[in-house]
C-alpha cells in the first residue's frame, strides 16, 4: 500500500507528510507530530476527548482520516494559547471554575466549548449542555464545566468577541 | 471550624495548568527510543483448559520482536495483593485454563501496533472447552463445574461477623422483614485507558511507567511475579486518567511490558482499547443481598442479619477486600444492637469484579438503605425521622471495628430535611412526581492491612531551603482526585508558607519516601495528609530552635510559622523570614540540609479504619408515567468530611459522586450474555452526559475529626453510595414501584406500575 503525500496546516503550522491511508487524524497529530494534548479515550467517537476543529469545525480526530483533511486547517489544544503565556479565557475559566480533574477529557472539552462559544457567544445553560454533549468526563458530574464555560463566554465577550485578548482562536 | 489561612481556600489545582494546555503527559503519551507496542490475545471461551498453543507464525511476522505465553513466564501467582497467599489465583498469562472470556493467553511485543495486532491473529490456541457456570447461585451448587481447584463450591473467601444475639433481638422485635436485593455489574469508566510504558535498564533494572493508583504495590507484585528484587523495579506514575478504584492492582499488561523489555532489551509499551475496558475489564462487584431487619414498635432497630453473596468473577481480584468490606458497610449508619453477617465471594466464569469506588459500600448500602424506607413505610414513621432515631453518634461503639470519633449523621438528616423541603414535598407531591432519601457512611482510609509491608501506610518528606521555598516528597499518588493539591495545602499551612513556595514530587517509587499503599478507601487526605503535618514539623521544631537561639529568647516563648516568617508567638518582631530561619538552622548544624520525614500508620483504631465519613441525600425526580422514563429533577446533600481542605475539591467529588450515582441507578449496566460483556462502546454504555445531570446543591456540616490532618477526614468515595437508594425511594413515591434490582430501567417501572 502506497503513502499519501498530505498537507496540514496545524496551530498555523504547514507540515507535509506521507501516510497511510488508513491513518487517523488522531494518530497522525499524537505519533507524527508529537502533539499529545489531544487524547484517545475510545476509538469509536463516543467520548469525545479526541476533538480538534478543521476549519472551524470540531471532529472527533480517532474517526477521521488524515488523508481527507488534507490542505484544510486543523486546531488543536496546544493551539489554544500558542504562546505558552496569556491562556484562552476558556484554559482561564476551566482552571479557576475548577473544571479539571484527572484533565483527560479536558482538550476536548475545551474544543468543544470554544466551537461553542464561536457559534453561540453567549449560550444559556442548557445549550453550554447541549453543547457539551458529545464529550464524556468521568470525574466532575460537568456542573464545573458548564460553569467554566458560561464564565469563558462572559470573558470573551468582554474581550470585544475576540477570544484570547484580541487573538483570533 | 477553626481559622486557616490556606487550607479551607479554594485554590486551584496545581496541575490544572498543565492539564488545560494539553502539555500534562499521561502514560499513552509516553514515546521513547526504539520503543516497542504490545498487545494481549485473550480466551474467547469462557471456560476451557490450554492444550496448545502455537506461536511460531506470529514469532516469523517480520516487524513482531518477540512473542509470550504462560509457559514462557516465571508462573508465579499474584492477586488480591498478598498478604494471603491461598487466595492469590492469577497468573499475568494464562498457564493451564483460562477461566473467562478475555483471560489474558498470549502477548505480542512488535514494532508498531498494527503488526503486533496481526501477529495476534497468527497465533494458534488449542482449547478444550469446560462446561461454565455464570450465576452465583448456580455457581454454589455442588453439580457446577469447579473453576479454580482447591476452591470447593467456587466459594473463594467466606467472611462471618456477629455480634450482640440476632436470634433475640428477633425475638424482641415487634416488626421484622427480609428482602432479597440484587445489584448489576459497572464499569469504572475512567477516560483514559490503561496504559503502560517499561523498560528495562542495562543493569537489568526495570523502570515501569503506568496508569496505576497504586505505584508501591505494582512495584512489590511485579518484583514478585518477576522473581526480582523489589528495589530493581522503579515505578512512576505519570498523569493519571482517572481511576475509581479500577487501576489499583498488578495488571497482567504491566507484567508483559516489563518481561518483554526484559527481553528484547527495548521499551514496551501496552495500551488498551476501550473495547477491552468494558468487555473483560474489571467491574464493581454485582451481589446478591438478604437482608433480615427488626424493629420495635417506636422504630428502634433490635437485630440485622445479612447474607450477601458477591459475583466475584474468574478470579479473586480485589474480591476478598470487598466481602470482608460488606460486612462492615452493612453496620454502619445505624446503632445494630444485635448484628451478623455472613458473605461469600464466589467465582464465576466472567471477567473478575473488584474495586470501583465504594467498595461495597454502594451494593451494601442500596440494600440497607432501601430496606429502612420500606421499613419507615410500613411503621408508619417518616424515613428521616426512622433514621434520626437509630443514627450513629460521637462515641457510639462497632463492636470489634471503632469507636466513633467525629460524626455529623444527625446534623446531616437534618440539613437536608430543610434544604429539599422534605417534609412539605414529602406529603404534598403531584402525581408522578417523588422525593426519596439515602444515607452513607465511610471510611478514611482501611486499617485493615491486605498488602503485608513493613513500611508505614503513608510517607512525607519535606526539604526546607534557604530561598524560602520547600520540597515535599511523597508516594501518595494524584489520580485525578487532587492529592498533590490537598497535601501542599496542608504543609503551606502547617509552614505559614505560600502555594508557589512549595515544589511537590510524588508517586515515583525510586525518588519519593517508602512508602504509600495508594490512592484507594478514600485514603490519602487523612493519611498522607498526616504524614505531610508530621514532616512539617520537624521542620519546624529545627526552625523555632535557630530563631531562639537568634534573638537570645526567654524558653518559655512558643514560635509560629506565619506568612513567611518564622517568630515568636505575640512577638512578630522577634523573627526572621522563612528562607532566614531555614539558613541559620542549617549554618548550626554544620550545613547540613533542613530535612525532615513524617510517617501515619493507624494506632488503636481498630481493623477497619480511623475515622468515619457520614451524609444524608435527597432526590426529587418525576416519572413519565407512559414511558417509564425518569428525570432526577434535584439533588440535595448534606455531609460530613471534617474539615474541608479545598471545597472546590470537595464539591468536584460529589458532583462526580452523583454523576457515578445516577449511572448506577438508571442506566448504566454491563449487560451479560454467557459469559460475554455485551457493551463493546461507549455507545451502548450509558453513562450520563451533560445534559443529564440534575440540579444540586450540597453542605457540608461542620465537624472537626481529631485523628485527621487539621480535623480533615474522606470527602471522594462514600459521597458515590447514597444516590441509588435516595433515586429508587423517590421513583417508589412517584409511581409505586419499588426497585429491588438495580438498575432502575422503564421497563421494570412500567410493569410494577401495572401490578
Amino acid at each position: 500500500m502506497m503513502k499519501h503525500s498530505i498537507t496540514l496546516t496545524v496551530n498555523g503550522d504547514r507540515y507535509t507528510l506521507a501516510v497511510f491511508p488508513w491513518r487517523t487524524l488522531n494518530e497522525v497529530l499524537r505519533e507524527d507530530l508529537n502533539l499529545t494534548g489531544t487524547k484517545r479515550g475510545c476509538g469509536t467517537g463516543d467520548c469525545g476527548a479526541c476533538t480538534v476543529m478543521v476549519d472551524g469545525r470540531t471532529v472527533s480526530s480517532c474517526l477521521t482520516l488524515a488523508v481527507d483533511v488534507d490542505g484544510k486547517e486543523i486546531l488543536t489544544v496546544e493551539g489554544l494559547a500558542p504562546d505558552g503565556e496569556r491562556l484562552h479565557p476558556i484554559q482561564e475559566a476551566f482552571i479557576e471554575k475548577g473544571a479539571i480533574q484527572c484533565g483527560f477529557c479536558t482538550p476536548g472539552m475545551e474544543m468543544s466549548a470554544l466551537y461553542l462559544l464561536s457559534n453561540h457567544p453567549r449560550p444559556g445553560e442548557r445549550e453550554i449542555r447541549h453543547g457539551l454533549s458529545g464529550n464524556l468526563c468521568r470525574c466532575t458530574g460537568y456542573n464545573k464545566i458548564v460553569e467554566a464555560v458560561a464564565e469563558a463566554s462572559r470573558r470573551m465577550e468582554k474581550n470585544n468577541g475576540a477570544p484570547g485578548g484580541g487573538r483570533k482562536p | 471550624m477553626k481559622a486557616y489561612s490556606i487550607v479551607g481556600r479554594d485554590i486551584p489545582r496545581r496541575d490544572a495548568r498543565s492539564k488545560a494546555t494539553g502539555s500534562a503527559v499521561y502514560t499513552d503519551d509516553i514515546k521513547l527510543p526504539g520503543m516497542l507496542h504490545g498487545r494481549i490475545l485473550r480466551s474467547p471461551v469462557p471456560h476451557a483448559r490450554i492444550l496448545n498453543i502455537d506461536v511460531s507464525r506470529a514469532a516469523a511476522l517480520p516487524g513482531v520482536k518477540c512473542v509470550i505465553t504462560g509457559q514462557d513466564t516465571p508462573k508465579i501467582k499474584y492477586g488480591n495483593w498478598r498478604l494471603f497467599p491461598a487466595t492469590q489465583d492469577e497468573y499475568p498469562l494464562a498457564v493451564d485454563k483460562v477461566r473467562f472470556v478475555g483471560d489474558e493467553v498470549a502477548a505480542v511485543a512488535a514494532v508498531d501496533r498494527d503488526t503486533a495486532e496481526e501477529a495476534l491473529s497468527l497465533i494458534r490456541v488449542d482449547y478444550e472447552e469446560l462446561p461454565a457456570v455464570y450465576d452465583v447461585r448456580r455457581a454454589i451448587r455442588k453439580d457446577a463445574p469447579l473453576i479454580h481447584e482447591g476452591s470447593p463450591g467456587n466459594v473463594s473467601v467466606e467472611r462471618k461477623i456477629a455480634y450482640g444475639d440476632v436470634r433475640a433481638g428477633f425475638r424482641e422485635a415487634d416488626y421484622v422483614r427480609e428482602d432479597t436485593f440484587t445489584v448489576h455489574p459497572v464499569s469504572h469508566a475512567y477516560l483514559e485507558p490503561c496504559s503502560t510504558v517499561a523498560r528495562c535498564d542495562p543493569d537489568g533494572r526495570i523502570t515501569l511507567w503506568t496508569s496505576t493508583q497504586t505505584p508501591y504495590i505494582v512495584q512489590c507484585l511485579l518484583a514478585s511475579v518477576l522473581g526480582m528484587r523489589e528495589n530493581d523495579i522503579r515505578v512512576i506514575k505519570p498523569f493519571v486518567g482517572g481511576g475509581f478504584g479500577g487501576k489499583m492492582e498488578l495488571r497482567p499488561w504491566e507484567f508483559c511490558a516489563a518481561f518483554m523489555a526484559k527481553k528484547t532489551g527495548r521499551p514496551v509499551k501496552f495500551v488498551l482499547e476501550r473495547e477491552e475496558e468494558l468487555v473483560f475489564g474489571r467491574r464493581r462487584h454485582p451481589m446478591r443481598i438478604t437482608s433480615k431487619v427488626g424493629f420495635k414498635k417506636d422504630g428502634t432497630l433490635v437485630a440485622k442479619d445479612l447474607k450477601i453473596l458477591l459475583d466475584g468473577g474468574a478470579y479473586n481480584a480485589m474480591g476478598p477486600t470487598a466481602t470482608f468490606l460488606c460486612g462492615n458497610f452493612g453496620a454502619m449508619l445505624y446503632r445494630y444492637p444485635n448484628y451478623r453477617f455472613y458473605g461469600r465471594h464466589v467465582y464465576t466464569n466472567k471477567p473478575p469484579a473488584s474495586a470501583m469506588r465504594g467498595f461495597g459500600a454502594p451494593q451494601s448500602l442500596f440494600a440497607a438503605e432501601s430496606q429502612m424506607n420500606m421499613a419507615a413505610e410500613d411503621l408508619g414513621i417518616d424515613p428521616i425521622e426512622l433514621r434520626l432515631k437509630n443514627a450513629q453518634v460521637p462515641g457510639d461503639v462497632i463492636p470489634d471495628v471503632a469507636t466513633i470519633s467525629s460524626c455529623g449523621f444527625v446534623e446531616c438528616l437534618r440539613e437536608v430535611a430543610r434544604m429539599s423541603g422534605w417534609n412539605r414535598k414529602r406529603k404534598t407531591h403531584k402525581p408522578g412526581r417523588g422525593i426519596g432519601v439515602g444515607c452513607y457512611s465511610f471510611i478514611s482510609g482501611g486499617v485493615f492491612n491486605w498488602f503485608n509491608t513493613q513500611y508505614p501506610f503513608s510517607a512525607a518528606e519535606v526539604r526546607a531551603f534557604s530561598d524560602g521555598t520547600v520540597h515535599l516528597l511523597t508516594m501518595a499518588s494524584d489520580i485525578g482526585q487532587g492529592s498533590d493539591t490537598a497535601l501542599a495545602q496542608i504543609l503551606a499551612e502547617e509552614l505559614g508558607l505560600r502555594m508557589e513556595d512549595i515544589r511537590v514530587t510524588s508517586a515515583d517509587t525510586a525518588m519519593t519516601p517508602q512508602a504509600d499503599l495508594g490512592s484507594w478507601g478514600s485514603r490519602v487526605t487523612l493519611m498522607a495528609g498526616n504524614a505531610v503535618v508530621q514532616a512539617a514539623r520537624q521542620i519546624k521544631e529545627a526552625l523555632f530552635g535557630a530563631v531562639s537561639a537568634r534573638f537570645n529568647l526567654n524558653v518559655i516563648y512558643d514560635f509560629e510559622c506565619k506568612e513567611g516568617r518564622v517568630q515568636a508567638r505575640g512577638r512578630p518582631d522577634r523573627g526572621v523570614s522563612f528562607g532566614e530561619a531555614v539558613a541559620m538552622a542549617q549554618k548550626a548544624n554544620r550545613g547540613e540540609p533542613v530535612v525532615a520525614r513524617g510517617y501515619y500508620t493507624p494506632r488503636n483504631k481498630g481493623l477497619v479504619t480511623p475515622a468515619f465519613s457520614f451524609g444524608a441525600q435527597v432526590a426529587e425526580v418525576s416519572v413519565d408515567r407512559e414511558t417509564g422514563l425518569v428525570e432526577v429533577e434535584k439533588i440535595w446533600t448534606a455531609h460530613d468530611c471534617g474539615t474541608v481542605i479545598n471545597p472546590t475539591a470537595v464539591e468536584g467529588q460529589l458532583e462526580g459522586s452523583i454523576h457515578m450515582g445516577l449511572g448506577y441507578a438508571l442506566s448504566e449496566e454491563l449487560r451479560m450474555e454467557n459469559g460475554r460483556t455485551l457493551n463493546r462502546t461507549f455507545l451502548d454504555y450509558k453513562m450520563p452526559h451533560a445534559p443529564d445531570m440534575p440540579a444540586n446543591e450540597s453542605l457540608c456540616v461542620d465537624t472537626y475529626e481529631p485523628e485527621g490532618p487539621m480535623g480533615a477526614k474522606e470527602a471522594g468515595e462514600g459521597l458515590v453510595s447514597p444516590t441509588a437508594p435516595a433515586i429508587a425511594e423517590a421513583v417508589y413515591h412517584a409511581t409505586g414501584y419499588r426497585c429491588k434490582d438495580l438498575p432502575i430501567t422503564p421497563e421494570k417501572i412500567l410493569k410494577g406500575m401495572k401490578k
